[in-house]
């Protein structure tokens, strides 16, 4: 077995279905989904729109699925997909396009254009066509079990360091926790505050959770390379996590592909439904707001603002959940003109943050931000995806921006009214 | 009986004043679309006219094209130049019958070989070697080309004639043909309609008298003096039609004001006549004057052109059925197409090769 | 064949066969689209596929703040062509009694004066938007041979229908019989073309917002 285009075109057989079919035969070239993507927007180059970035799929579509396309191949009026041109298209589905699902919110007879991206990301990576920076990525996810490359051993020695700062015990490996958190690597390696906010705010609501020893990383490059089979062994780690450990919850971290794999492609992937639920973060916290076990004090006074993640907002339909999270701390939560579910993505989703070559397009990409919190006049922006938070920082520093990234969970942790009696349990007795 | 020699004396005799020459004169100049100043010209020449031989024959036809020219409440000028003619033979009009009737066809024709007008109203059925028409014995389209060899000119009078009218509307049983289908090597005029106005057929044979050669004709070889305008564009309903204020039905408020008839089936906008200027009855009406809508009758094909009722608008004929038909073969083979497609899905998928971490080693080349 | 029965046959076997194509092309198309099928999701839902899909069919059809961030060139002509273009077919009273005559059913057609200036504006609009096509490297890269064959396609109609109306240039005969191939030529290119969206759009925009509000998410 060997990548090749022939593979690749086997692989995109599989993978067009009916609402690609329908997005094809419907699509009217009016090229609006331009305007919906910032690599068309910051660099107007006409090459990133949206639906261009499909070409080859397209017209393998036209080839395979339609009465015409397939006479016309037969008589030779239709050239087969090439090898060379899925080469010229790489950089276009993957440098180009987060995943960020923009267009297909503005496209005006409907098409899911990242559904698609997503679908012809599978035969790419079939085709040999992958970034290597994506695949490399995606190897460390693999053989060692994170994208980063973070082994237990890191993640052990992050929660001592946490465990000594806080004076709580991280949970580990505890069978019937009713959670089960899970960790992006960059968290471990660049923000774990993540995982002292979650510990201190599980502490004082009471929740019993745990990490897993064999599954803590919720990442999956699989997901952003595009290949459902290895996303679906990387969330198969987790499954068996979850069911070893009899956990009636995963949690999703600050992470928006994350999310995406676990909660909306997991099953799928997998073949099954999942025995427990997956719950992200915010939705976690904001069920415990309602609740009225998450007490906050104190309220940040300068003006903020929201940078919604699109794997957990637009592409994950947690959308409400971080606003009334942030209302609890923030006396001045201003929105971006486009927020919610029609916000702008980092630049950096959808493994192109993984990807060097892309680190140019990246931070010019990046500039579609920069208006938007420019034009707000805010010194500090609130996400909740560790994966924009670190495309943030790098663009904010590239433009020499004074503003402040914050995760909305260790926000949140940090205005935690102090509890002087408390009733909770920890989850570890 | 001894005829007039010259046409100014034949109508003399018959009491029609000179200043009613004169109008007749006038009226057929500007029928004929000749300038004003060509009227004296056609006077003079009508005035001197000597008699041509006619000879009319009639095919599968209903006779309403003779009644059209003969049967007005009052004589008129039109009338009073048919008889005029020097009709030698016309079944209808004629008194001699039999064998002295085919004779005197003979006779005329040999008499004026070379000379005469055929005048032909009717089609000609030409399947199974023309034995649904027979007269004497001799099928239409036999005396047809017998008869058309010593003419000057034919005028294929009435629709029939011109263009197959009735017999030849679908399923034309009999293969009836018009003459200009039959006549390739004579002048033929088609003065048609269902009937042909009165006036037009005088104002072709006038135009003969006056010119000696047959008048300007369109392409369905009409004169083009008769037949160059529409029925819609010469029609005082049309400003009705513009400002899209209709008759729905032949008594509502639409109808009553004289509304447009279009969606009542009006075929005016593609009909050529001369009916909306002209008129019918010495000019007192038309059809749409009195409130129904143009068939249409001048036109080819007219009975096979849609329901008289079905607006122009509208398709002929009913889609029902081959809409149904599309319906069920489009999800038919829509059907096996998708599910045939979705087996190549599942045979892809069946296919898979896994991918693995193996294949991630390969590098571009 | 003459005129007259070239006219005989674009209203007759013509519109027939036209509108035979058409339905069986679209019934094809759909179906075909359909029976594709897509793999059932066995994640857990949080909202309705149905309410989002149809909700999604119907709002879509209104433009949103963040569409756009050029101007509003395409929003604005394609407003302008559409609904020039559908009043046109459906409002002109010679066009109902067309409908009329397929489907028994009429309704109350707007004066002819509107109907020219809707197809003005559906014309000027479909100029516009075919300049715009080789002026805007987007939708220039994105053009292929059938965008423009589609323009014509849907162009002609509006413009032989003009010519009809007012009678310009050729006999009503003639004008009439280009203007019904003109629209049969359409009708028959619909299923084929990417002009199949005048069906497809639902079915599309169903998925978009199914997909997106299985998830929760109106999109």
């Amino acid at each position: 077995m060997t990548v090749s285009v022939e593979r690749g075109i086997q692989t995109l057989k599989e993978h067009i279905d009916a609402p690609v079919a329908s997005f094809f035969t419907t699509c009217v070239h009016c090229g609006m989904c331009a305007d919906a993507c910032l690599f068309y927007t910051e660099t107007k180059d006409p090459k990133y729109t949206p639906i261009y970035k499909l070409k080859p799929m397209r017209r393998l579509w036209h080839q395979e699925y339609t009465f015409w396309g397939k006479l016309a191949a037969k008589l030779g009026l239709s050239k087969p997909v090439t090898a060379a041109e899925l080469k010229e298209w790489e950089e276009l589905v993957y440098d180009s396009c987060t995943m960020c699902g923009r267009c297909s919110m503005t496209c005006p007879v409907g098409n899911d254009i990242v559904y698609m991206i997503r679908k012809m990301r599978e035969g790419m990576v079939a085709a040999g066509f992958a970034p290597e920076g994506l695949k490399a990525a995606t190897k460390r996810a693999i053989t060692i079990g994170s994208p980063m490359g973070v082994k237990l051993p890191a993640l052990k020695n992050q929660i001592k360091h946490i465990e000594t700062d806080t004076g709580l015990t991280i949970p580990v490996d505890v069978n019937g926790a009713e959670y089960m958190a899970l960790l992006s690597s960059m968290e471990i390696m660049n923000f774990p505050e993540y995982i002292g906010a979650i510990a201190k705010i599980f502490h004082s609501a009471g929740i019993s959770w745990t990490l897993a020893s064999d599954a803590f990383e919720a990442t999956n490059s699989g997901i952003q390379i595009g290949s459902s089979d290895l996303a679906a062994e990387l969330v198969a780690r987790v499954v068996a996590a979850a069911e070893r450990l009899k956990v009636a919850y995963v949690i999703s971290p600050e992470c928006g592909h994350a999310y995406m794999a676990l909660r909306w492609e997991g099953p799928n992937l997998i073949g099954r439904p999942f025995s427990f639920k997956v719950i992200h973060i915010l939705e976690l916290l904001d069920q415990l707001r309602a609740q009225n076990r998450l007490p906050v004090t104190g309220k940040i006074k300068e003006k903020l603002t929201l940078h919604d993640p699109c794997q957990i907002v637009r592409r994950g339909g947690v959308v409400d959940e971080p606003r009334r999270l942030l209302d609890m701390v923030a006396a001045d939560f201003e929105e971006m003109e486009d927020h919610g579910v029609m916000n702008w993505c980092c630049g950096g989703g959808g493994g192109v943050s993984a990807n060097e070559r892309a680190s140019k397009l990246k931070l010019t990409a990046f500039n579609r931000k920069r208006h938007q919190l420019e034009a707000l006049g805010v010194n500090t922006l609130i996400t909740a995806c560790a994966n924009c938070r670190i495309t943030l920082e790098e663009g904010l520093e590239f433009n020499n921006m004074d503003v402040v990234v914050l995760g909305l969970a260790e926000t949140l942790a940090e205005h935690l009214e102090q509890q002087t009696s408390s009733s909770a349990t920890t989850a570890t007795q | 009986m001894v005829k007039p020699a010259s046409l100014a004396e034949h109508l003399e005799c018959h009491q029609v004043s000179r200043r009613g020459f004169l109008k007749f004169c006038a009226l057929t100049t500007s029928m004929m679309a000749l300038s004003p100043s060509m009227m004296p010209a056609v006077a003079r020449a009508l005035e001197k006219a000597r008699r041509p031989s006619v000879i009319w024959l009639s095919f599968q036809e209903c006779t309403g094209c003779t009644e059209s020219l003969t049967r007005s409440h009052s004589p008129t000028i039109e009338n009073l130049i048919l008889n005029y003619l020097s009709l030698d033979y016309h079944h209808t009009l004629q008194a001699a019958s039999g064998d002295a009737a085919e004779r005197a066809r003979e006779a005329a024709m040999s008499e004026n070989y070379g000379q005469y007008i055929l005048a032909v109203d009717g089609s000609i059925p030409v399947k199974d070697g023309g034995v649904y028409s027979t007269i004497a014995g001799v099928s239409n389209l036999e005396m047809l080309q017998h008869t058309v060899a010593g003419a000057a000119a034919v005028v294929a009078i009435g629709s029939c004639a011109a263009f197959g009218g009735l017999p030849h509307a679908h399923p034309n049983p009999t293969g009836a043909v018009p003459v200009q289908e039959l006549v390739h090597d004579k002048p033929v005029v088609n003065v048609s309609g269902c009937p042909p106005i009165p006036v037009v057929i005088s104002g072709v044979l006038a135009h003969y008298l006056t010119f000696g050669r047959i008048p300007d004709l369109d392409s369905y070889g009409r004169p083009l003096s008769f037949f160059g305008a529409s029925i819609h564009d010469r029609c005082y309903r049309r400003p009705y039609y513009n400002k899209g204020l209709f008759a729905e039905t032949f008594d509502d408020e639409g109808a009553k004001n004289g509304w447009c008839l279009f969606k009542l089936g009006c075929k005016g906008p593609t009909t050529y006549n001369a009916c909306a200027t002209a008129k019918w009855n010495q000019g007192t009406s038309f059809p749409i004057q009195s409130g129904h809508g143009c068939i249409g009758c001048s036109e080819p094909h007219f009975w096979d052109a849609g329901g008289f009722y079905q607006p122009l608008s509208a398709g002929i004929g009913s889609v029902g059925t081959l809409a149904g038909m599309a319906v069920v073969a489009g999800a038919a083979a829509g059907t096996a197409a998708g599910r045939l497609h979705q087996a190549k899905r599942k045979q892809a998928q069946r296919q898979h090769e896994k991918v693995t971490v193996a294949d991630l080693e390969e590098t571009d080349s | 064949m003459t005129s007259v029965e070239l006219l005989i046959w674009v209203r007759g076997p013509g519109l027939q066969l036209s509108l035979a194509a058409f339905i069986l092309g679209m019934t094809y198309r759909i179906l075909q689209t359909y029976f594709l099928g897509r793999a059932k999701n066995l994640a857990e839902p949080r909202g309705s596929e149905w309410v989002h899909g149809i909700k999604t069919i119907w709002w879509r059809s209104f433009f949103h703040p963040g569409m756009t961030v050029r101007g509003y060139f395409t929003i604005i002509s394609g407003y302008m062509f559409h609904l020039g273009f559908i009043v046109t077919l459906l409002f002109f009273d010679q066009h109902i009694e067309l409908f009329k005559s397929w489907t028994g059913l009429s309704w109350p057609a707007l004066p002819p004066i509107v109907i020219t200036v809707t197809a003005v504006l559906g014309i000027a609009a479909l100029v516009a938007v075919l300049v715009d096509r080789f002026a805007d490297p987007v939708r220039y890269l994105l053009s292929d041979y059938q965008d423009y064959l589609c323009w014509t396609l849907t162009v002609l109609p509006l413009v032989t229908g003009l010519l009809l109306a007012y009678k310009i240039w050729l006999p009503y005969t003639s004008l009439l019989t280009v203007h019904i191939i003109s629209f049969e030529l359409l009708l028959v290119a619909i299923p084929f073309t990417k002009l199949s969206h005048v069906f497809t759009i639902f079915i599309a925009r169903w998925y978009n917002g199914a997909i997106a509000g299985y998830r929760g998410v109106q999109s």
